[in-house]
Formats: structure tokens, sequence, C-alpha cells
């Protein structure tokens, strides 16, 4: 299996760095790949601005590390599976890329991961929300940064069910992500005492949710919780909010909302609502002083997968650095071994399996009478310490894990 | 002193000029072969064998539209069946070789095409169309609540396996040659069906159905007959794809596609042969182009500039307008 | 409480009206289509690029001059309107009396232009659009809660609706337009601009789909992608009916928001699916639509 392949080549490759051997930049320049959706559905929440994060990144580097030149070549991946791997295979094996990074859809980082590994280079995802990524479709050539549907279903459930949502009702978007999330959520749930009395699966995309909402409002239950994303949730909320739901006196959770959602929803929709998020903006002054420099690039605030771009470039160029090599295991090595401490995680620490594990935050949006801005959309609840958070690794199916 | 020429003459002059016609015909096709055998240590054979497949989609859509003007809106269906059904019996049952994977893939994509065929073939202009489009909707709608497709995430890692269990495919170099091989199959008997008398019955059918119907020809037989054989091309198209690229993913069964196919088959040049493979040659490239470049984030828009452009001035496509522009300045 | 299929009595009259709205505003944009096809038989694939356009300048009038939504119910359809009449005039003229077909793939690409360029402007995420303060709060039913907005969407499709519907079936200026399309060369002998007629034709219905994108602005999630989810749908709505058919139309677009309504109630998965199983359905019976003429 090829799996078992990499395995040995890592640990080959492992006990030559120690034997001080190799160790060289190829040709003297470092290449990175970015591949993101461009022109789609996820646009905003990494897209053109996500490449403006990697290239300040670069910038902050110095644009060199031990001397050779850091390239970037982009790409749209128009949310394509077949487009992604075309244009990554070609990245790989004809341009010399070393990383990829960006990474949206799930199905485009599946499909680059396997590229990758066949071709023993690095990808750092940002984007994608699938847990699947670090458990059953976990490679030794790929490391997922900054969130995953695990600690999501994880931060807003057990901190609703604790609150007193005793009785849910999931709205779950009808394909892979939704009812990962939907699973996450129940377990979560039973575990904190508390009871799904019912699901509902709707289409993606569902331009109209009043049929839903109201379903969820019959069932009666304490918390309406929605295992969608983007335009669905975005859609959700405004008829849950027309419709009255809060006023009735059920919660509403949404499960995976970005700072672009809640920015374009407005606080007078989405006010109350509890989300869980990686990183926000206006935490303390090091993410203050990141954002303000990012939305003099982009003239918008920062998102975690945003954040998350510049923050993991950085880790990767200064293990570029500290080993003077683009080897892939070498580099991811290294990140393993460094933790991570900077404008975007405290204590990170990248994990066998590549899943990057960090504290991550309840959040819940302000009202408007407390929302002094356009951007000043959350306040911060509490802390998920990022042992709590993500999937914890006794539970995984990832084979660098099992060792099977 | 001039002599009469004589009609044995002219007949000789005739025929010199149509076999020296065939031979400059032959010795084109012999370079064109030449620079498609050549073609993969010059540029990247994965990218080649993306556009041999998509060639292979267009052919395919344009039997049907071009030469018997049927414009199905539901191509997609037959790409993805064929991707998905050749993709889960590669990945699931190891002791198949590539080609019965692949076999199996396009004969999914026929039965489909029957029953597509059946259900739609008396249905005219816009309502044929239309019918298509809502029967790969329903495909779609199936394809994404089965577990086996992998919802939205796709079906990944399919093995690309042993040709005949001898020839291994792993390799770029043989796959593009296979690839190479059956696409250059299915452009010859797209090219026989064309020529043949049953082509020519759909040509009629194509100018003038009440014609045709009133010479006695059982129109719709021959239509479901073509929309089947169109279907079946298009499913082997999606069968290769998921073999190249070894995933199989929902984008191929959206209506997107049944439009970017229109837009190949239409921007190459409808109703001529090498149009479609042009067309498809342009907009795959195009679409690479300029998803890598600096109007990266201008794909659609631009997309949809050519679709205006092309339809405004260009209707005959790039084929059919070197054509048009060859008979009038050489001809 | 009495229960149908497992479901609430109660819960299922809230489904149908929900039903009946959605199906009002499915008439809405599908009459436009109805009309542009049955008078000047162009399949216009522009229709919910269109949609998206009301909905947009609805919103970015607002934030840039302050346009109320008032106004924009009348502003935003002209705008739109006159988007349309540009159209027509600078592209779809050029391929009159060509194959039907290069009328759907010319508006298809028009539509991936104007969404293509809007996006990148405004992103996806959606603007932002408030709800007019009037409109604020609903009223309780009893079996659900109807928000006042819902009740104001089913009153106005359904007055415009019927509006149209008798404008072009029973006035005189109906009358003229279907004779125009019909027999241009007879009409313009009478003395009537009919190109003028077209363009205006054309830029009508394109009108009635930046309404409903107005009425929509302050419920849906108003981004430049809003158009192409709901184009297929609609397509759906006017074919079940009948191409051209303008009363069929609006039936039909109440009925397929009723059956809608009702998936969305036993088997919410197939809520999206179900209108082209209905549509399949239909054709194999009627091949020209439930309320269509014989082709």
């Amino acid at each position: 299996m090829t799996m078992m392949k990499k395995l040995l080549t890592s640990a080959v490759a492992t006990a030559m760095m120690v034997g001080g051997a190799q160790a060289a930049i190829s040709d003297n320049v470092v290449k990175i790949g970015y591949l993101a959706d461009m022109s789609g559905t996820y646009r905003d929440l990494a897209g053109p601005n996500g490449m403006k994060a990697l290239e300040m990144a670069i910038a902050d580097f110095g644009g060199k590390v031990n001397g050779a030149t850091i390239e970037v070549v982009s790409a749209d991946d128009r949310n394509s599976a077949d487009v992604a791997s075309s244009t990554v295979r070609r990245w790989v094996e004809n341009d010399k890329v070393d990383l990829v990074a960006g990474l949206v859809a799930s199905s485009v980082s599946i499909a680059v991961s396997d590229i990758l590994e066949e071709n023993d280079k690095l990808g750092i995802i940002s984007g994608s929300a699938a847990s699947s990524i670090t458990n059953e479709h976990c490679t030794p050539n790929h490391i997922h940064y900054v969130y995953d549907t695990y600690p999501l279903a994880n931060g807003t459930a057990s901190a609703v069910v604790k609150e007193g949502g005793k009785t849910w009702y999931i709205l779950t978007a009808d394909y892979a992500f939704g009812h990962a999330l939907e699973a996450d959520v129940t377990r979560v749930v039973k575990a904190n005492g508390g009871e799904v009395i019912g699901t509902l699966r709707h289409p993606f995309p569902t331009p109209d949710f009043s049929s839903f909402i109201l379903q969820a409002q019959a069932s009666g239950a304490d918390v309406v919780a929605l295992a969608n994303a983007g335009a669905d949730t975005t859609n959700a909320i405004n008829t849950a909010s027309e419709f009255g739901v809060t006023q009735s006196g059920q919660t509403l959770a949404a499960l995976l909302l970005f700072l672009t959602d809640v920015h374009a929803l407005g606080v007078d929709a989405a006010q109350g609502i509890q989300l869980t998020t990686g990183w926000y903006w206006d935490m303390n002054d090091e993410t203050r002083a990141w954002s303000d420099r990012f939305e003099k690039e982009t003239g918008v605030r920062p998102t975690m997968v945003h954040a998350g771009i510049y923050s993991s470039t950085m880790q990767y160029l200064k293990a570029v650095e500290a080993t003077g090599s683009d080897d892939a295991q070498t580099v991811r090595q290294k990140m393993m071994d460094t933790p991570i401490n900077d404008m975007f995680a405290k204590n990170g620490r990248i994990r066998v399996d590549g899943r990057m594990v960090h504290d991550m935050y309840l959040a819940e949006v302000k009202t408007p009478a407390e929302s002094k801005g356009e951007w000043d959309l959350y306040k911060i609840l509490r802390t998920i310490p990022a042992d709590e958070a993500y999937r914890p690794l006794s539970e995984s199916k990832c084979p660098l894990v099992t060792g099977k | 002193m001039t002599q009469p020429v004589s009609q044995t003459e002219i007949q000789k002059a005739i025929l010199e000029q149509q076999s020296a016609d065939n031979r400059k015909k032959m010795i084109l096709n012999g370079v064109l072969l030449l620079l498609l055998l050549a073609a993969p240590f010059a540029m990247y054979p994965v990218f080649l064998m993306k556009i041999l497949c998509f060639s292979l989609f267009a052919v395919a859509f344009n039997l049907l539209f071009g030469f018997t003007g049927l414009l199905s809106f539901g191509h997609a269906a037959f790409l993805a069946t064929g991707g998905y059904t050749t993709g889960y019996l590669l990945s699931n049952f190891s002791g198949l070789t590539t080609e019965m994977g692949i076999i199996a893939g396009t004969a999914a994509a026929t039965s489909l095409g029957l029953a597509f065929a059946l259900l739609s073939i008396r249905r005219q202009g816009i309502y044929f169309a239309m019918v298509t489009l809502a029967l790969s909707q329903l495909v779609f709608f199936f394809l994404v609540q089965s577990e086996f497709t992998g919802g939205e995430d796709g079906m990944h890692g399919i093995p690309r396996g042993n040709l005949f269990g001898l020839v291994d495919l792993s390799d770029n170099y043989n796959m593009y040659y296979f690839v190479l091989a059956v696409f250059l199959g299915c452009y010859l008997l797209v090219q026989r069906i064309v020529s043949s008398p049953y082509g020519q019955v759909l040509k009629a059918i194509k100018q003038n159905e009440p014609r045709a119907i009133s010479l006695g020809y059982n129109v719709n037989r021959y239509k479901v007959l073509a929309f089947v054989i169109s279907a079946a091309l298009a499913g082997l198209a999606g069968s290769l794809k998921s073999v190249v690229f070894q995933l199989a993913s929902l984008n191929d069964a959206h209506w997107h596609m049944s439009g970017e196919v229109i837009l190949m088959t239409l921007v190459g040049g409808m109703g001529t042969l090498l149009g479609p493979v042009v067309g498809a040659t342009f907009v795959v490239n195009i679409e690479y182009q300029l998803s890598q470049g600096p109007l990266r984030d201008w794909v659609d828009p631009i997309l949809g500039g050519i679709f205006v452009l092309t339809v405004l001035a260009f209707r005959s496509g790039i084929v059919g307008e070197v054509q048009k522009f060859v008979k009038k300045n050489l001809g | 409480m009495s229960m149908i299929f497992g479901v609430p009595l109660a819960v299922l009259a809230g489904q149908l009206l929900i039903g009946v709205i959605n199906g009002a505003f499915y008439a809405l944009l599908s009459l436009g289509l109805a009309v542009i096809f049955g008078l000047l038989k162009i399949i216009n694939f522009a229709h919910g690029a269109m949609y998206m356009l009301g909905a947009m300048s609805t919103v970015i009038l607002f934030d840039a001059l302050g346009v109320n939504y008032w106004v924009a119910l009348f502003v935003a359809p002209l705008l739109v309107g006159a988007v349309g009449v540009l159209i027509e005039y600078f592209l779809l003229r050029r391929i009159a009396g060509q194959d039907h077909i290069y009328s759907l793939l010319l508006t298809f690409g028009v539509a991936l232009l104007l969404q293509g360029v809007l996006t990148n402007i405004y992103g996806v995420s959606g603007l932002r659009y408030s709800m007019p303060e009037i409109f604020q709060g609903g009223m309780k039913l009893g079996f659900m809660f109807l928000p006042y907005y819902r009740l104001w969407v089913i009153l106005i499709a359904l007055l415009v609706c019927f509006g149209t519907w008798f404008m072009i079936e029973k006035t005189k200026l109906g009358a003229y337009l279907r004779a125009g399309t019909e027999d241009s060369q007879l009409m313009q002998g009478f003395g009537i601009n009919v190109p003028l007629l077209i363009s205006l034709t054309y830029g009508f219905g394109v009108m009635l789909a930046a309404f409903a994108g107005v009425l929509a602005a302050p419920i849906y999630s108003v981004t430049p992608v809003m158009g192409s989810h709901i184009l297929i749908t609609v397509f759906a709505v006017v074919v079940i009916g009948g191409m051209g058919s303008i009363g069929g139309a609006i039936i039909t677009g109440i009925l397929m928001g009723v059956i809608e309504g009702l998936t969305k109630t036993f088997y919410p998965p197939a809520s999206s699916a179900v209108i082209f199983l209905v549509m399949v359905v239909v054709l194999m019976f009627r091949p020209s639509g439930l309320f269509g003429k014989e082709a």
C-alpha cells in the first residue's frame, strides 16, 4: 500500500536527517501554489483575499528563505475536483511547486492531497470544513490548519446544551458535509444530556427556507440548529428572523458561519446567534494590528481562513528556514515539532494525522446596540481548549495514527 | 493549334484533382496523427488527456446536435454516469481490469441513454431540450443522494489499474496512448456513421423532418439510435476521464456541464466533424490558461462573452468559418 | 390533533399556505418568461440574471442613494427593463429569424457575463438589506406565524400576474402585441413600429423578473448568483404550463409552489427534484405542457 510506503520513506528521511545528511532547497527556489475558489460559492471566505494574506506572509518573511527566492503561483479551482487536480498535477510534476496552499471545497482538498501524496509534496488546507480530511482521508502530505466540523459541533452544541437547550431540531444540508455535521452535533448533544427530537434534510442549495423553518417551529424544540453553510445558512437565518423563531423562545445555533456571512446578514438578523470560530480579528492587539494591515490591502476584515493562510505560510517558511530543505517530509516533521505561537494561535500544534489543533472560541453575534462598526460583530464568550475541541487521536481512523 | 479536349481527358483531370485532394487530406491526417503521437513529449500528458476526454464528449454531443438537430440539455448525466460507474467498479472490485470498468461505465451510460431517448424523443425543439434537462436533474438528484458517489466530496483514488491486465496505466504515457487510441477509434466511428446511409437519413431529419417522414422513414427509430450512440460515447468519455483523473465528482453531473459541452460544440463548429474537437480544445485551454493567469477571477464572464460573440458573429464556429474562408478564397 | 401521514393537520395547513406564497412568486417569475417566449419566441436564459439584477439594484440604490423600498419597487424594474431593451436591441435582434436555440445560448452567455462581473465587484456572501419598517412582525394564524411581508408578497404578486394576463389577453394593446409578433409585416403596414414593440415586450418580460427580484431583496440572500439557482426551476414551471401560455404559467406557478411545499413536508431532500419529475410526467402525457397549444 502506498500509505505504508510513504511511512517508510518518511522514516528513512527522518533517519537521514538525524544522520545530518542531505537537506537543500531544490533548485534554490521555494515555490508556493495558491489554489482556491476565486469566483464561486466560497470566494469570499478565502478567494482572492487569501492570496493577499499569502503574499503578506511572504513579504513579512523578506521574500527569501535561506537565500532561496520564494515564488508564488495561483489559480482558480472553479470548485471542481478535476480542474484542481489537473492544475496541481502540473504544478508539482512540471512547475516544481513545493507547497499548495488555500484549498476550500472538500472535493478539491481530497483530490489535491491524493496527488500530493503521489508526488510527495506538501499541502496546507485552510478553507475546508470536512473533518474526514484528517480522518479517513489523511495522508502524510497534508496539514489541515484552521478548523473542521468536529470542533464546530463540539463548541457550539455543548455550550448551548449547557445553557439549557435540551431538545434539538437540526436543519441539515443534504450532502456529505451536512451529514457529518449532523452526526457530530447529535453525538455532542446526547453526551451532554440533551436530545435531538428531529432532523430535516434540505436540498443544497435551497433558496426559500420558510417551509423548513415552519417545521422547526412546529417541532417545539428548544434549539434550532443549522448544519449547513454559506447562502443556505444566511437564507435560513434571515427566514428564521422573519418568522420570529427567537421571539417565540427558540434558540438558533449556526454551526458554520464565517465573518463574511455575518457581515452580509447584519447584526439585526443575526444578533444572539452562537457560533464557534477558530479566530476573530478583534481578540487582542496582535490580531487587530494584523487585521488593520489586511484591511489596508483588501478593504475588508479577514476571516479565520485568511488569518490561517497567513499563519500557516509563516510556519511553513520558518520550517524551511530551520531545516534548510524544501523536502515535504522534512518540513512537515519540523512543523510538527514546532509549537505554533503567533497572532493566529497560541500553543497550536500539528498532530501526526495532519490536524493542526489549537484553541477554538465560542462567540455570540452582537446586538445592534453593542456593535460599534460594520465589522464589530462577535463577542467571544469562552475559549474551548484545543484538546477538548478536536477529535481525539484515540477516535481516529487515520492510518498514520492507527498504523493499519 | 489546339486540340479539342476530350470527355475522357476532363474526367481524368477531375480524378487526378480528386486523388490530389485525397493525397492532401492523407498527408494532413498523417501530420495530425504524428502531432498527436508526439504531443505528450511537448505538453503535459494529463492535460492532453483532459482535452481528449472533453473532445470525445463534444464529438458525442455533436452527433446528436450537429448532425441530427436535437439539442440535449442533459448530456452531463451520461458523462457522470459513465464516470461514477467505472470509478465505483474499479475501486471496489480489484479483479477488474481497466478496460472492463470502462466498458461497464459505457454500458451504464448507454442504457441510461436509451431510457432518456424513449422518454424524450417524441418531443420537439425546446421541449426536447427541457425534458432532457429535467431527466438529467433527476440523475443529479440520484447521484447526490447515493452513498457510493461520496456526495459532494466526490469519488477519489480510483485506481488506473492495468489495461488487459498487462499495460500499467499509472504511467502517464501509457495512459495517454490508450486514451488517444480510444478517442481516434470513436472519432473514426462517428465519421463512418455520418457518411453512411444512416447518417444521411439523420441529416435529412435535421433539415426537414416532415419530409423524412413522408419519404417513409421511421424517424423516431433513427433519432433514438442517434441518441443512444451519443449517450454511449459521452459515457465513454466520462469513464475515461474518471480513470485519467482517478476521481469522479458532481461537477460532471451538473447542468452547467451540459451547457459547457454546447459551448464547446458551438465554438468549434457544430455539424462539422472536427469542430467539437477544436471547440473542446479551445474551451479547456481558455479555462485553464485564464484560471492560472492574471484574469483568473474572470473566467466565467469571459466564457459568457465568448458564448455571446459566437452566437452573434461566428455561428458556424471556428472550423465552419475556416471552411467558409477556404472555400471563398482558395476554392 | 388530527394527522395526515404522520404530519399534524395544523402544520400541513401552514405548509400549504407557504406553498401558495412561494407559488405566487414562481408565477411572477415564470410569467415574464412566458410573455417573452409566447410573444417573441425567445428562450430567455438570462431571466434568472434579470431577477438578480432587480434584487441587487434595490440594495445598491439604497446603499448609494438612499432609495427606499417603495421607490425601488418602481425604479429597479424600470432600470432592469431598460437593460433588457438594450440587450434586445443590440444582441437578440441580430439573431431574429434563427432557430430559437440560439436565443437560449445567447442569453445564457449574457447571464454568465452579468453574474461573473457582479461577483467580482460585490462578492458572493450577499448584500445586506433590511425589511421595510412597515412589514416587520406578523400575525398569528393559530396554525402558524405569518410574517406581514409574505402576505404582501402574495397579494402584490397575484395582482401583477392578473394585471399582466388581463392586459395581454383582454385589451386592445395586448391584441396589437399578439398580432404584431405573429404577423409583423401586416402590422408594420398598419403603421405600427414592430421592432420597438418587440424591444418593449422583451423589456417588459424582464421587468417582471426584476420586480420579483425587488420582492426577494428583504427576505433572501442577495447575491450575484441568486438567479442561477432559481432559473431552471422557473423554466420547468413554464414548460409544465406550456411554453408561451400566459395563464398557464400563472396557474402552474402556484401549483408547483404547493407541490414543492408538500414535498418539503413529506420528503424534504427531494424538494428540489420534484418539479423535474412532474415535468417529465406531464410532458409524457401532454407534449406541449398543461396549457400549451399543440405544436
